[in-house]
């Protein structure tokens, strides 16, 4: 832990004198990039998997080019980031700094959907950029719509409960799941919005929710809901959760020893952590997002994700926030230019190349996205999604043996 | 028979989240809003030396009880006799505490973030066993057994021997047991570190079956509060009765009524207690 500790110690050092020298050079010669996520607080553990490290990771690359091409000119980038504590009020006090005392030139967007909503005002209002990628809303129309420079790139929330809802119908259809489905959800507006969505959708699908409560955020012991809903019988098990509590439902699970053949968690699933602290327990489970980890671009994302930050990139939203990224770049290449109305005009009217594949905006929308994935052999391939190629079937669940 | 088995092994968690506190807060008269933080810190102690070496997190408890006993004594010698020494009442260093520690817990969390920022992710003992026909894992139930451990051992300590009756005298009056001849700096001290050694045992313990960051300390700091008031202050007992009524009324509205409900359950409970029993179940009035 002590030599780890002195390791970081000296990382921020270089990264502090880095950063001084960077300051040394003349303003015009470097695009600022400002970046404002939780490192503390209950979404830190989120966006230090999924967040932080592609930012680092696409900075280090674009600098160790030389940095972005603007019209000739070869301009570093400097990154400004600050912790938001996992505190909208906060984030929105330091993206007015960002903009005001630090005068960034182009900013990431947060992390989490809650946060994109409530800051986009105030990027809008000082006409950043704001590539939204960990945002899940059904509000993204209305939101776009509002907010011109806002755009999204992970899907809505029908389209992650149509993705959940195509799989439980293939396997009624293959005979796997009766029409009884067990769900449950977090007690906050992402949970809450995607178990409503659910519900709707499912009991019209012909679907009969069998057990369907809620828990609060950070609930210390999931062993009672586990029980009500492998009491209830059903053979499929939904769970519109977040990071602690996936992780605890799937121990519960293993523990209950919970007999379906479907098992979906939401957030946090397609974490490496995941199936490093369940091991093959957890094949077959479901959860949102995925990768295509076949194709060679991801692959070659992915062995760059570990090289230079030390961290395995997770399967779902690690590349759409590295895809996000390299729109930045491409549109500030592409217009020539670091004035923020030129850049956002441009990626309303070009296509990406990205880790993702190529990516357009329709109303500031890209529909290009995984919804849902699963862990199979010790890999998290995507099985349903939008616009995206090399889905495989899903496979179903039996038993939680090693 | 499942919410008994379930409620009173989430009591053991909620008792060793709080004995540490109470000991702290009730004799030292430090009110530590670094005790979540603290417990976390065990947590990833475990955690790292489980998945680094393949420590097992039992011993990794012998390990980090002494080193948080000495670790607090050190923390309260160094930081906190000052602010002992020169508040004039107890409201005076209550205050005082309550900020020292509250700037403690931004050190402690950037510390940890600084190690590990992602969730401490690991398996151990997650091995179902069955309890009286209920279903629970290996890990709730040796964190339960430790729990009844330290527990007894802290009361029988506390009641039966001569060093613990100081204890108890000073948490009753400081300026009464200094007259008869009680070292209170020397006991608080003592106090203070032996209660930050049993939260970090707990945070050790309790990484095996729930899953922490490094910022979710202020969670377990709450809980903590909540059982150590609505105990009683400085009443190890209290301390004990409270966890259980908490974990087993949890339990029980998670399983018969809604999960969604077990906070609200919990703060109704420590609202009729607050209303009806301000100075918590075993509580002494203030005189």
């Amino acid at each position: 832990m002590f030599r780890r500790m002195i390791l970081k110690t000296t990382l921020a050092a270089a990264f502090v004198t880095g950063a001084l020298v960077a300051t040394a050079a003349s303003a015009q010669d470097v695009i600022k990039l400002g970046s404002i996520a939780p490192k503390t607080g209950p979404l830190a553990g989120g966006a230090v998997v999924t967040q932080w490290p592609n930012v680092e990771l696409w900075v280090a690359q674009v600098n160790a080019r030389g940095g972005l091409n603007v019209a000739g000119k070869k301009m570093p980038i400097e990154l400004i980031q600050y912790d938001d504590k996992t505190n909208p009020g906060e984030h929105i006090k330091l993206a007015q700094r960002l903009a005001e005392q630090d005068k960034v030139d182009f900013v990431v967007a947060p992390y989490g959907t809650g946060f994109n909503i409530a800051s986009a005002p105030i990027y809008g209002r000082y006409g950043y950029p704001m590539i939204a990628v960990s945002a899940i809303t059904d509000k993204a129309p209305e939101l776009t719509e509002r907010y011109p420079n806002l755009f999204f790139t992970l899907g809505t929330t029908t389209a992650f409960v149509e993705g959940v809802l195509e799989i439980l119908i293939e396997q009624r259809e293959a005979g796997a799941i009766g029409n009884e489905v067990a769900m449950v959800n977090v007690a906050d507006a992402f949970g809450i919005e995607l178990a409503d969505r659910a519900r709707e959708m499912f009991t019209e699908a012909g679907f009969e929710l069998v057990y369907d409560k809620s828990y609060p955020l950070g609930t210390p012991d999931l062993s009672p809901v586990m029980k009500g809903a492998k009491a209830s019988g059903a053979k499929a098990f939904v769970a519109w959760s977040y990071p602690p509590d996936s992780f605890g439902l799937a121990e519960q699970a293993i523990i209950e020893d919970l007999d379906v053949a479907l098992y979906y968690s939401a957030v946090a699933t397609s974490f490496p952590a995941f199936s490093g602290a369940y091991g093959n327990k957890i094949n077959n489970v479901l959860g949102a997002g995925g990768t295509n980890v076949d194709d060679p671009k991801v692959a070659e994302y992915r062995k760059a994700h570990l090289e230079i930050t030390g961290k395995t990139a997770d399967y779902w939203a690690s590349a759409n926030t590295y895809a996000s990224l390299q729109i930045l770049e491409q549109s500030i290449e592409g217009a020539g230019s670091i004035d923020r109305d030129v850049v956002t005009q441009y990626i309303k009217d070009n296509s990406f190349e990205t880790v993702m594949g190529t990516l357009s905006f329709e109303n500031n929308i890209s529909n290009t996205f995984w919804s849902v994935g699963q862990w199979q052999d010790g890999v998290f391939r995507g099985v349903k999604g939008s616009n995206v190629d090399g889905a495989v079937s899903v496979r179903v669940k039996s038993g939680w043996s090693e | 028979m499942d919410i008994i088995v379930s409620g009173l092994l989430l009591s053991g968690t909620y008792a060793l989240v709080a004995m540490g506190l109470n000991l702290q807060y009730g004799v030292a008269r430090i009110m530590n809003l670094a005790n979540g933080e603290l417990l976390v810190l065990g947590a990833l102690a475990s955690f790292w030396l489980y998945t680094t070496s393949q420590i097992s997190p039992l011993f990794t408890v012998l390990l980090v009880a002494p080193i948080a006993f000495v670790g607090n004594w050190l923390i309260y010698r160094f930081l906190l006799i000052p602010l002992v020494r020169r508040s004039k009442t107890q409201g005076h260093l209550e205050v005082d505490s309550i900020l020292a520690t509250f700037g403690m817990s931004f050190i402690l969390i950037g510390l940890m973030v600084s190690i590990e920022g992602g969730f401490f992710v690991y398996k151990y003992l997650s091995i179902p066993i069955s309890i009286l026909g209920s279903t629970t894992s290996l890990s709730r139930l040796v964190a339960f057994i430790i729990a009844a451990l330290i527990g007894s051992m802290l009361y029988l300590w506390l009641n039966h021997t001569r060093s613990g009756v100081a204890v108890r005298a000073v948490s009753v009056s400081t300026e009464a047991s200094g007259l008869v001849g009680i070292n209170v700096p020397r006991v608080s001290a003592l106090a203070f570190a032996l209660g930050g050694a049993i939260t970090a045992v707990g945070g050790a313990l309790i990484s095996t079956f729930i899953t922490l960051d490094a910022s979710i300390g202020v969670v377990f700091t709450l809980k903590a509060l909540i059982i150590v008031i609505m105990g009683g202050v400085g009443d190890i007992r209290g301390a004990i009765v409270a966890a259980i009524i908490l974990g087993v009324v949890e339990t029980t509205v998670a399983t018969l009524i809604d999960p969604g409900l077990t906070l609200a359950a919990a703060y109704f409970i420590f609202l009729i207690i607050l209303l009806f029993r301000p100075q918590g179940l075993f509580g002494r009035r203030q005189l």
